[in-house]
C-alpha cells in the first residue's frame, strides 16, 4: 500500500509581499500611522505657510496686541490663534515657526548624522584601535552636559539660526556613531562582504556598496530620533535667548516672549508648546514605527 | 575584576582630561574673552588691561597648563563677577542641585518602575498601551515648557505650591517633577522590557511550579533580576539631570549650579563656566563607574568569579 | 484508584481566526509509585500536557477535560489558590533545561528553603537544614557549602540534581519530569536516571517521565504511553509495548531504531515517511493516516480505542500478534 498525501512545500512558505500588503502592514501600525499623518500635516503646513498664513508673521500691530484665540471671549477670526505682545498674528508665526523647527531639526540631524556615520563606519569596519578611539570620543561626548556646552558656545559666538544648526550638528553625533558601529559590525562578518572583498573591491567600495545600504534602516531611525532631539534643543536654546534671535518666529522664542504674560494669557505659551510637542511626537512615532516594522524579526 | 576596574578608571581619567581640554578651548576659542569681559563700551586700552589682568595674553597652551595645575590643587580660580573663589561659589550651590537631582530621580523611579512592572504584567492590555503612550508623550514635551505649565497649573491656578525660591521642601516639588519626567519614559521602558524578558525566563516557571504566590514570584524573583539594568540607567540619568538643571533652575529661580552656570555664561564669567562643565562631566564619569559597580554588585554572575 | 486520572484532556491555542488543537482528547492514568514514560516526538503536545496538569499553561491556551484528578483533589475546580498549595507540595515538576531553571540572583539554599518555608511553614534554620539533607540525598557532596553557592557556580548535572531535590523536598505524590536528561551529557544522563529511579522507589513517588528517547524508556519505565499529534495512541506496560507494539506509529518508531548486531551496515535506516499533520482547524479521524501503511478509508472518519488488559491502542488495526519487522522501513 502506498503512502497517501504527499506534503506540499508551499504551505510552509510565507506569502509574497505585495504593495497592498506592505501598505496595510505599515499603516496598520497605529503609532506609525498617526505619526506619519501628523508629520505630513505639519510639513505641508510649513511648506505652504506663505499661502496658509493669514498675515505676515513679522507685521506688528500694536492696536491688536495680546488678542486671545478665536474660541475665547474677545477672540476674532482675523487672528484665529490670537496675537502676541507686539500684535503679530500667532497662527502665521506658528506656521513659519514650523519651518524653522523642521529645518533646524533636519539640518542638525543630517550634519551630526554624517559625522556620526563616518565615525561609526570606521569603528565598525576597522575595529581594534580605531574602534577604541571612536568609543573614547563617544564617551567623552556623552560626559559633556550638552545643554550647558551649547549654551556657553552659543552665548559666546552669538546666537543665530546658523550657529544653532552647526552647534547641534557638532554635538548630536554620538548615537549615530554607536548605532552605525553596531550595524557595521554585524554586517562586516556577513558572507556577501567577504565575497566582495574576495573580488578585490577596495575597502571603501565595500563600505559604500555593501555595508551602507544595509545600515540604512537603523540610520533612518536614528535620524528621526536626533531630529526630535535637535528640535527640542533649539527650542530650549531659543527660549534662553541664545538660539534663534527675534524677530524670527522660533517656537521656543515665542514661548520666551510669552512668558511674562503666561499667568493672564496662558495661550501664548500653550500654543507653541503644544505645536512643539506634536511635532516631536510625530517624529518619534514615525521613528519608532520604522524601527518596529523594518526589523527583520518583527515585534512579536 | 580589579584589572577591569583599573582599566575603567584609566579611561575615565583620559575622558576627564579631554573634557577639560574641550571645556577650556571651547571658551577661549569662541571669541575674544578679553573683549567679552571688558564689555562693549571698553576702549582698546581697557581691553588690553583686562587681557593682561586675567593672563589672557599668555599662549593658550600655557594658560591651559596653568589651569590644570590650579585644578589639581583644587583651586578653581576666581570668579570675574562675584567676589568669591569659584570653589566657594560652586560649593554653596552644589547641594541644591544635587538635592533637586536626587528628588527628581526618585520621582522618576517611583513612577517608572511600578508603571513598567504593571505594563509588563498586563502586557498588551489597555494599561500597557496607556503606559507606552504616556511615555511617548512625555518624551515629546520640552522640559522648560513643561516647567512653565506646571507653574501655571499648580502654583498659580491651584495655588498648591510656591513658584520660585528654595527655602522649603515644597519649593523642590515642581522643579523635581519638571526635571525628572524626561527620564521616566526610558526608565519605564527599560523596566518593562526587563520584566518581559525575565517573566519569560525558565526560573520564573520554576518559581511558579513551586507553588509560590504571584506576589512572591513578581517581587522576589522577577524584579530582582529585571531591575539590575534599571539601577544602572538611573545612575546615568542622574548625570543627565545635573546637566539639564540649567534650564529648570533658570525657570524656577533655584540657586543651584545650573543657575550659576547660566548667570556665568550670561556674564562671560568663564572660570566659573569652565569649572562647572568640567565638574558635571566628572560627576557623570563617576556615575557611569558607579553604574558598572552596581551592575556587578547586583548580578551575582558578574560578581563572584 | 489511580493517583492521577486524566480523561479527555483538550488544549486549544487560538491563532487569529483559527485554533491549534494541540492536545485532542488525551486519557492518562498513573498509579501510585509507578514510573510512566510519556513518549513522543517534538511538537506532539507532551510538554503542554505537563503544563496543563500543573495549570501553568501560557495565557492564550485553553484547557478543558472531562476529568482531571490527583488523588482526592479535583484539579479542574481547584482554582489558582488551591493549585498553588499543591504545586511543589503534592505535585512537582522538573523541567528540561537545568542551566536556566534556577534564579541566578539567589543562592541554592535560598531557593530550596523557599519550598519548605512555603509549604511546611518552617523557619529559615530548619528549612536550610532540610535543604541540606535533601541535597545529600540526591548525591551532592559538601552540601552545606553548596547551599551557599549560586547556580552559575554549578555544572549542568549538579543543577539538575538541585532541581530534583527541589521537587522532592515535600515528598510529592507525583512528579512530572519533562525531558530532565535531554540537555545533559550522556554520562551524566545515566547518573540522573539512576538517581530518579532510586529516589522514586525510596519515596514512593509516581513519576510521569516525558521523553522522546525510546532507549531511555526501555531502561526505566514501568508503563509507557505513546503520544502522537495531541493524543495517546498506545499505552501499555513497558515490556509488553516493546515486545508487541500494536499501533502502527509505535511499530514505526521501534523499527527505526538501528539494532547493533542486527542492522547491517549500509542498509537504509527505517523511517516513518511524511510529516506530522497540522493541528490547526477542524480535526477528524486518525492523525496518523497520511503516514500509515495500513490506512484505509474508514481511518479518515473515526478511530476506535481498543483495549486488551492493560494494553490500549487507538487504531482499527491494533492486532496483537502482528509480527514486528525490525530491519528496514515500515512497508
Amino acid at each position: 500500500m502506498t503512502v497517501a498525501n504527499p506534503f506540499v512545500l508551499d504551505d510552509y512558505l510565507p506569502p509574497r509581499p505585495t504593495l497592498g500588503r506592505q501598505l496595510r502592514r505599515w499603516f496598520g501600525h497605529r503609532g506609525f500611522a498617526l505619526g506619519a499623518v501628523l508629520l505630513v500635516v505639519i510639513v505641508f503646513a510649513a511648506l505652504a505657510a506663505p499661502w496658509l498664513a493669514p498675515h505676515d508673521p513679522y507685521a506688528q500691530d500694536v492696536m491688536q496686541r495680546m488678542k486671545p484665540p478665536v474660541w475665547m471671549a474677545k477672540g476674532t477670526w482675523a487672528h484665529p490663534l490670537g496675537t502676541d505682545k507686539l500684535g503679530r498674528d500667532y497662527l502665521s508665526r506658528l506656521l513659519y515657526g514650523a519651518r524653522i523647527s523642521l529645518f533646524i531639526g533636519l539640518a542638525a540631524a543630517l550634519i551630526s548624522g554624517a559625522i556620526g556615520t563616518l565615525l561609526g563606519v570606521l569603528a565598525g569596519y576597522y575595529g581594534g584601535k580605531v574602534d577604541a578611539l571612536v568609543s573614547y570620543l563617544v564617551t567623552t561626548r556623552l560626559a559633556l552636559p550638552v545643554v550647558m556646552v551649547a549654551l556657553a558656545a552659543a552665548s559666546l559666538v552669538g546666537g543665530s539660526l546658523q550657529v544653532v544648526v552647526i552647534l547641534l550638528g557638532c554635538l548630536l553625533w554620538d548615537r549615530f556613531a554607536v548605532v552605525v558601529r553596531a550595524a557595521v559590525q554585524q554586517i562586516r562578518d556577513a558572507e556577501y562582504v567577504a565575497a566582495a572583498q574576495a573580488l578585490g573591491c577596495s575597502p571603501w567600495r565595500v563600505i559604500v556598496g555593501e555595508i551602507l545600504p544595509n545600515v540604512l534602516g537603523a540610520l533612518i531611525v536614528v535620524i528621526t530620533l536626533e531630529m526630535a532631539h535637535a528640535i527640542l534643543l533649539e527650542a530650549t536654546l531659543s527660549f534662553l535667548g541664545v538660539g534663534v534671535q527675534p524677530p524670527l518666529p522660533s517656537w521656543g522664542l515665542m514661548i520666551a516672549e510669552g512668558k511674562p504674560y503666561m499667568f493672564f494669557s496662558p495661550w501664548v505659551i500653550a500654543i507653541p508648546g503644544i505645536a512643539l510637542m506634536l511635532l516631536v511626537l510625530a517624529i518619534n512615532l514615525v521613528g519608532d514605527g520604522i524601527r518596529d516594522l523594518a526589523a527583520p524579526s518583527g515585534r512579536n | 575584576m580589579s584589572a577591569y576596574l583599573l582599566r575603567r578608571l584609566g579611561i575615565a581619567l583620559a575622558v576627564a582630561f579631554t573634557v577639560s581640554l574641550i571645556s577650556f578651548f571651547l571658551l577661549h576659542l569662541s571669541g575674544d574673552l578679553a573683549t567679552a569681559i571688558a564689555g562693549p563700551e571698553a576702549t582698546a586700552e581697557q581691553i588690553e588691561v583686562v587681557r593682561h589682568q586675567h593672563g589672557l595674553d599668555k599662549p593658550l597652551a600655557t594658560q591651559y597648563v596653568e589651569w590644570i595645575g590650579q585644578l589639581l590643587r583644587l583651586d578653581l580660580g576666581q570668579s570675574f563677577f562675584f567676589q568669591e573663589s569659584v570653589r566657594d561659589l560652586i560649593a554653596s550651590r552644589l547641594p541644591i542641585t544635587l538635592t533637586l537631582g536626587a528628588i527628581a530621580l526618585l520621582v522618576a523611579l517611583l513612577i517608572a518602575i511600578p508603571l513598567g512592572v504593571l505594563a509588563a504584567v498586563r502586557r498588551d492590555t489597555w494599561i500597557d498601551r496607556l503606559a507606552l503612550t504616556l511615555a511617548t508623550f512625555g518624551q515629546a514635551m520640552p522640559s522648560f515648557w513643561f516647567a512653565l505649565v506646571l507653574i501655571v497649573v499648580f502654583a498659580v491656578t491651584l495655588k498648591w505650591l510656591p513658584v520660585s525660591g528654595n527655602t522649603s521642601w515644597q519649593h523642590f516639588i515642581l522643579p523635581a517633577i519638571a526635571l525628572g519626567y524626561y527620564a521616566t519614559p526610558s526608565l519605564m521602558r527599560l523596566t518593562r522590557a526587563g520584566m518581559l524578558d525575565v517573566l519569560g525566563a525558565d526560573y520564573i516557571r520554576t518559581a511558579r511550579a513551586k507553588g509560590l504566590s504571584p506576589a512572591r514570584v513578581l517581587f522576589k524573583h522577577a524584579l530582582r533580576n529585571a531591575l539590575i539594568p534599571v539601577v544602572a540607567l538611573a545612575a546615568v540619568e542622574f548625570g543627565f539631570m545635573l546637566g539639564g538643571s540649567v534650564v529648570i533652575e533658570a525657570v524656577f529661580s533655584l540657586q543651584g549650579i545650573g543657575q550659576l552656570a547660566w548667570d556665568a555664561i550670561a556674564r562671560n564669567d568663564f572660570p566659573v563656566v569652565q569649572a562647572i562643565v568640567l565638574l558635571i562631566a566628572l560627576i557623570y564619569i563617576v556615575l557611569t563607574l558607579v553604574a558598572d559597580l552596581l551592575n556587578a554588585l547586583l548580578d551575582p554572575r558578574i560578581r563572584v568569579r | 484508584m489511580a493517583l492521577l486520572d486524566v480523561r479527555d484532556l483538550r488544549i486549544d491555542i487560538p491563532l487569529g481566526d483559527d485554533t491549534l488543537h494541540a492536545v485532542r482528547g488525551l486519557d492518562l492514568q498513573v498509579e501510585r509509585g509507578e514510573m510512566l514514560c510519556l513518549v513522543g516526538e517534538s511538537g506532539c503536545g507532551k510538554s503542554l500536557t505537563s503544563l496543563a496538569l500543573m495549570d501553568l499553561l501560557p495565557r492564550q491556551a485553553r484547557r478543558q477535560a472531562a476529568r482531571l484528578t490527583l488523588g482526592e483533589h479535583d484539579l479542574l475546580t481547584l482554582g489558582e489558590k488551591g493549585m498553588r498549595d499543591l504545586r511543589g507540595n503534592r505535585l512537582a515538576m522538573i523541567f528540561q533545561e537545568p542551566m536556566t531553571a534556577l534564579n541566578p540572583a539567589y543562592s541554592i539554599g535560598d531557593q530550596l528553603a523557599e519550598v519548605l518555608r512555603r509549604h511546611r511553614r518552617l523557619d529559615r534554620k530548619a528549612a536550610w537544614a532540610g535543604a541540606e539533607a535533601m541535597l545529600e540525598k540526591v548525591g551532592i557532596s559538601n552540601a552545606g557549602e553548596r547551599l551557599r553557592q549560586y547556580p552559575h557556580q554549578l555544572s549542568g548535572g549538579l543543577r539538575q540534581r538541585v532541581v530534583i531535590a527541589m521537587a522532592l523536598l515535600c515528598e510529592p505524590d507525583l512528579i512530572i519530569a519533562d525531558e530532565p536528561t535531554t540537555a545533559l551529557d550522556v554520562t551524566i544522563q545515566a547518573q540522573i536516571l539512576h538517581l530518579l529511579r532510586d529516589l522514586q522507589r525510596e519515596f514512593g513517588t509516581a513519576i510521569v517521565f516525558i521523553t522522546h528517547d525510546l532507549g531511555l524508556v526501555a531502561r526505566i519505565a514501568d508503563r509507557v504511553a505513546v503520544m502522537y499529534a495531541g493524543q495517546i495512541v498506545e499505552q501499555a506496560p513497558a515490556a509488553e509495548l516493546f515486545a508487541a507494539p500494536r499501533h502502527p506509529y509505535t511499530r514505526g518508531l521501534l523499527a527505526s531504531i538501528p539494532v547493533p548486531g542486527r542492522t547491517r551496515p549500509g542498509q537504509p535506516l527505517g523511517a516513518i515517511p511524511g510529516l506530522v499533520p497540522s493541528l490547526v482547524g477542524e480535526q477528524h479521524g486518525c492523525a496518523f493516516r497520511n503516514r500509515c501503511p495500513q490506512a484505509v478509508a474508514v481511518c479518515a472518519d473515526s478511530v476506535p480505542l481498543l483495549e486488551e488488559g492493560a494494553h490500549l491502542a487507538r487504531c482499527h488495526f491494533a492486532l496483537p500478534s502482528e509480527p514486528l519487522r525490525r530491519v528496514g522501513g515500515v512497508r
